[in-house]
């Protein structure tokens, strides 16, 4: 209580010179330990910021195609008489014409020269299944469509979508030297000229041949040596099969100015283009080459004075695309014919065996019911009871391992939840496999904890001034909670539950446990319909061996990262906006 | 210091007769927060239509008296009364008697202004529309302009009945926690503290306000302030260690205290 600070220091009261050396040193090495500290930390925020930079920019890399889609424009003839033959124009005929012919129709007038069988089938392949699909749903649309002639884009098949995405092969082209003398002969032709016009293609040629020598000839090397006594003999006789490919191919590609012929397995192909026509190479000198005419040219030649050779990197055997596939697409690509647009049918439609008619719609709409049924049951039932343990629940033992076993249960593995699901709503109370209904019990029975402890977070953080106060002019205990406690306190419940669904909608294992994981073409129209959701579809996709199946996983993992992005956003702004209004 | 005998403590504690009738009668009333005894055996009387101010040191129980009287006491589970408290001669803690009608009779101000986040006019019609005081809209904005005009802050926020009542200055806001109060007729009103937050010009509106109500409330206040006690109250009782030690006419209590105690907590000699 006495006034010590002016008087001088008192024996036994120790003085300290802060401005001492060593202070100062003290001084200095808070300071860097300080900057290093905020040093680590800005490192650690870099590196965690870079890894989630690479993996987002990695899946949108990878997600984008999804969202396109490729297809060729072509004028189909609306026939009458294919589509609907007694002219009522009944909507029961128009779903059964023959919109398929309409389309292929079209389609194969495109290429006339192909007229074997095997080669249609190919050409056939290349447009979507689901073509004919959507011209007839244009038609029922607009019946006054029949009998006319109309430009339509008719969707291509996945194979031939990822050719445009550059998916299929790596594609160089250059401009031939010289003019070319064409022989035709049904589909064979020969090209011929003076100067030597194919001594570049061959050369190139000859060097792909050595290096093949050179990559078994490693191969070779990396063989284990043959053990004294073993049993060698598989081993030695591919080591002689290899060191004879080796020989041959060296001495294929030193042979300089010797024909070669393509081997279509195992060489990239190179494909002849002029005046509308793609020639492929099969015997290849260095004045003259022979080749089989993919796609045939738009008017007769015999002599062409500029071309172009293009060389597809990737053997044709080693790729879903044929050389022919890519010729017709690029025939038709150079016409102008093809057209990329937004697939809103990765939107709209539900999933599907065929990769590029497959879409989220069916997943979204289940995922949509099952967090509906999700909020339904939680929020309710995780209000109610955060209010009742929160201001009505005596504090005894019984509530008190209450409250320890639901701040337990938020940790419980949710495969466990889907194990419960399985066992009580399937086998017990019999509910329907694979339905949103049981998928929206299971993770509400998973987020239920999360919303009890947001919830009761949120009403314990209302000051208790303004209960008392509304205690004080005579409302009672419920009243005060129902009118001042727990409207103040929604906007944190409302943010544990945004947070709690969020959650709900990214899980997928509770619901592989109740059957959620099936391949389900109709979209649920109900929440007792068999269903999916969306990370179960991603889930689903992601194992299927398609090229196309891959871009779409990652443009369904985009969209879900949206979802999560716009619920967790709106958790944000919500707090943020209503955040400690006393 | 020397402690009274307990002769003498009883003494003490037996009411001198009020100058108007009791509307307030407690009796050996006790407090037990769990083990803790609060508030040791108090006997006091609080007159009707005046101002008693309670007195004492920190910690002393002059809150948890307070709180007794409109038995708020009741929302913390540890808490344990026993005595008689009588309002009009009926005694509040009897179990047919409804805590929320009783609540609604014996208002209360509290030590932080604690206005509703919600409209100034809903913080004052809030308590009326709950006990069903108005028949219509124009009864209910009557009962909310005449309690803030009574609160004198009419004036100040007529403009602005529409905007939050957590966006009034400190002194404002205790106001409007008065007019909230008053707006439900009570017969008692409980201050605990109302100007311990507030600046001497918004503690000068309150008093002159709590004045003004004396001549229809009976109004219990607590404060700090001896000052405060000696302008405003009519009767003052002094607490000390969770017991009441002296009550009386403020006059009395501060110019010829009979105890000790009362006389070194009154001339700042300890507390
Ligand atoms: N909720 C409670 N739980 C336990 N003990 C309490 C509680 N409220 C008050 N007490 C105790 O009861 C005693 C009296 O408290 P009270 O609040 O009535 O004091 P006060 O006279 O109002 O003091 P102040 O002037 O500081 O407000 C104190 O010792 C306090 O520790
Ligand atoms: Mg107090």
């Amino acid at each position: 209580m006495t006034d010590t600070s002016m008087t001088p220091p008192a024996p036994g009261i120790r003085t300290f010179d802060y401005g001492s050396d060593e202070a100062q040193a003290r001084v200095k090495r808070r300071y860097q330990t300080e900057a290093r500290f905020k040093l680590y930390g800005l490192l650690a925020v870099l590196f965690a910021g870079a890894f989630v930079f690479i993996l987002l920019a990695d899946i949108v890399r990878k997600g984008m195609p999804a969202f396109f889609e490729h297809r060729v424009v072509l004028t189909l003839d609306l026939d009458a008489s294919l589509i609907d033959p007694t002219g009522r124009r009944e909507i029961d005929a128009l779903r059964n014409g023959d919109y398929n012919k309409i389309v292929m129709d079209a389609w194969r007038a495109n290429f006339p020269e192909v007229t074997q069988r095997a080669e249609r089938r190919r050409l056939e392949a290349l447009v979507s299944s689901g073509a004919a699909d959507d011209l007839r749903a244009a038609v029922i649309r607009d019946p006054a469509l029949i009998g006319q002639k109309i430009r339509f884009p008719i969707l291509l098949s996945d194979d031939a979508d990822l050719h445009f995405k550059g998916l299929s092969s790596r594609i160089s082209s250059a401009p031939g030297t010289g003019a070319l003398d064409v022989k035709i002969n049904g589909r064979e032709v020969e090209l011929s000229g003076s100067g030597q016009p194919f001594a570049a293609i061959l050369a190139d040629v000859k060097a792909g041949l050595m290096q093949d020598a050179e990559r078994i000839g490693a191969e070779l090397a990396r063989l284990p040596a043959s053990q004294q006594g073993g049993n060698n003999a598989a081993l030695d006789a591919r080591r002689i099969e290899l060191a004879q490919r080796v020989a041959e191919l060296r001495r294929r590609a030193g042979d300089v100015g010797s024909a070669e012929t393509i081997d279509f397995s195992s060489m990239p192909s190179r494909i002849v283009r002029a005046e509308g026509a793609s020639i492929r190479l099969q015997e290849i000198g260095a004045s003259s080459a022979k080749g089989f005419l993919l796609v045939a040219p738009q008017r007769e030649i015999s002599r062409i004075d500029s071309w172009t050779v293009a060389t597809f990197a990737t053997p044709e055997s080693n790729r879903k695309a044929s050389d022919a596939d890519i010729a017709w697409l690029e025939t038709l690509n150079g016409r102008g014919a093809i057209e990329k647009a937004f697939s809103t049918r990765f939107f709209t439609s539900g999933d599907s065996r065929e990769p590029e008619l497959a879409g989220i719609r069916g997943a979204l709409i289940g995922s949509a019911l099952t967090l509906l049924v999700t909020l339904m049951v939680c929020l309710p039932l995780g209000v109610g009871a955060a209010v009742y343990l929160e201001e009505f629940a005596p504090k005894n033992r019984f509530t008190d391992i209450l409250e320890v076993n639901i701040n337990n249960l938020a940790a419980v593995p949710s495969i466990v939840f889907g194990l419960l699901g399985l066992a009580m709503f399937l086998n017990f109370f019999g509910l329907p496999r694979s339905a949103p209904l049981v998928g929206g019990l299971v993770l509400a029975l998973l987020v239920l904890p999360t919303i009890i402890i947001a919830s009761r977070a949120a009403l314990k953080a209302v000051p208790p001034s303004i209960k008392e106060a509304a205690l004080g002019v005579g409302a009672s205990h419920q009243q005060a909670i129902f009118h001042h406690v727990l409207p103040l306190a929604m906007p944190g419940i409302m943010t544990g539950t945004i947070i709690g669904m969020a959650h709900a909608l990214g899980e997928t294992a509770p619901l592989l446990m109740i059957g959620m994981v099936a391949f389900i073409v109709d979209i649920p129209q109900a929440i007792t319909d068999p269903g999916t959701v969306l990370p179960v579809q991603i889930y689903l996709w992601s194992d299927l061996p398609e090229v196309a199946f891959q871009a779409k996983t990652a443009g369904a993992i985009l969209v879900l990262l949206g979802f999560l992005f716009v619920m967790n956003g709106a958790a944000i702004l919500l707090r943020r906006r209503f955040e400690r209004r006393w | 210091m020397s402690f009274a005998s307990p002769m003498i403590q009883e003494q003490a504690n037996m009411p001198e007769p009020a100058a108007a009738a009791a509307k307030v009668a407690a009796r050996n009333v006790n407090v037990y927060y769990g083990e803790k005894h609060a508030l040791k055996d108090v006997s006091v009387d609080i007159p009707v239509r005046a101002v008693t101010s309670f007195i004492g040191p920190s910690g002393c129980g002059k809150s948890t008296f307070l709180r007794c009287i409109n038995r708020m006491n009741d929302t913390i589970p540890i808490c344990r009364v026993t005595g008689d408290i009588t309002i009009d001669g009926k005694d509040i803690y009897d179990s047919r008697l409804d805590v929320v009608l009783l609540r609604a009779r014996v208002g209360m101000v509290f030590q932080k202004p604690n206005p509703f986040p919600k409209s100034i006019y809903e913080n004052v019609a809030y308590g009326p529309r709950l006990h069903g005081m108005a028949r219509s809209k124009t009864e209910l904005d009557e009962i909310v302009v005449n309690s803030l005009k009574r609160a004198s802050l009419f004036e100040e926020v007529k403009d602005r009945l529409q905007e939050s009542g957590t966006g009034l200055s400190g002194g404002q806001q205790q106001r409007l926690c008065i007019a909230r109060a008053i707006a439900v007729s009570p017969e008692v009103i409980l201050m605990d503290e109302p100007c311990s937050a507030l600046d001497p010009i918004a503690t000068a509106k309150i008093e002159e306000l709590i004045d003004e109500l004396r001549s229809n409330f009976t109004i219990v206040i607590v404060t700090h302030s001896m000052q405060q006690a000696a302008r405003v109250s009519q009767r003052t009782a002094f607490f000390h260690l969770g017991s009441l030690v002296e009550e009386g006419s403020t006059e009395q209590i501060f110019t010829n205290p009979k105890d000790k105690r009362t006389q070194d907590y009154i001339t700042g000699r300890f507390g």
